[in-house]
């Protein structure tokens, strides 16, 4: 084990343990979705995913 | 007749706020992205080892957490702003090195900087022009993150490469389902402060570049 991966470990225990407290609150504060709005949410990221793939074809 | 004219003048008066924080984090955004790109050259010219990346992170994370929530709403937080996009920018130097030096490296390069910036531009534009409430998407994304980060984690130790382009293609997800949140706040009133929309655009955007970095790189062939 290196020191760049010494330190990834430490980077990203790092950002889980600052990230926790505000995760919860906004787990907490988060509105429900109504019908229809994960659609309207997923289509574009769906189409990001597409856009990658075709990326990745040309690259 | 008072409560004709608040009924008015108050709807007026928020959609210039409104516009008002849109237009702020779309200058400081595009001007940060500026300066990271000119620190990312830099870094890049100077053949900076490969520690840095960790270090930049490392400092502009602590900046993140520790001074921004106290100058966020003062005139300093710009200041705190381009010290974070500048250290991040410096830290993609090596990692720039790295991909530069492959066969097809400037290619991957311009692709990956390309394909970020038409992912930004397409859902940002899709949040504006359709106007829709993204708020209910917090929890589920800022779990998600959890969850990418543990993972991460994990495969420092593991060393799956395929679970590595698994974690970049969730972050491109994740990413994206970000912007078109935090865009959606800036238009539904739920954030007014422009500097702390510009560090999340930002680090949205830079994770965007960075996974579809590591996805290029390893599934676009450099044979």
């Amino acid at each position: 084990m290196d020191w760049m991966q010494i330190g990834s470990a430490i980077l990203l225990g790092a950002m889980i343990v600052f990230l926790w407290p505000r995760a919860k609150q906004m787990l907490k504060e988060t509105r429900k979705a109504e019908a229809g709005e994960w659609q309207s949410a997923i289509l574009p990221i769906l189409a990001v995913m597409g856009f990658v793939a075709l990326l990745v074809m040309m690259v | 007749m008072n409560r004709l004219d608040y009924s008015v003048a108050r709807p007026a008066a928020t959609s210039v706020s409104i516009n008002k924080v849109l237009k702020n984090t779309y200058i400081l955004l595009s001007a940060t992205l500026i300066f990271s790109a000119l620190m990312a050259a830099a870094s890049v010219a100077f053949q900076m080892p490969p520690m840095t990346y960790l270090l930049s992170l490392g400092a502009a994370f602590l900046l993140i957490w520790l001074v921004l929530p106290k100058t966020a709403n003062s005139s300093s937080g710009l200041v705190v702003v381009f010290a974070i996009t500048g250290l991040m920018g410096f830290g993609l130097g090596p990692i720039l090195s790295m991909y530069l030096a492959l066969s097809n490296g400037p290619q991957i390069v311009a692709t990956a900087f390309g394909g970020t910036g038409v992912i930004f531009l397409g859902l940002s534009g899709y949040a504006l022009t359709t106007r829709k409430d993204f708020s209910f998407m917090g929890g589920f994304l800022i779990a998600g993150m959890l969850m990418i980060l543990v993972t991460a984690l994990a495969n420092i130790f593991l060393g799956i490469p395929a679970l590595s382009l698994a974690i970049s293609a969730v972050v491109i997800m994740l990413m994206s389902g970000f912007i078109l949140y935090d865009t959606s706040r800036m238009i539904h009133g739920g954030e007014t402060n422009y500097i702390t929309m510009t560090i999340s655009l930002y680090l949205a955007i830079y994770n965007i570049f960075i996974s579809l970095l590591h996805i290029l790189g390893a599934l676009g062939g450099d044979d």
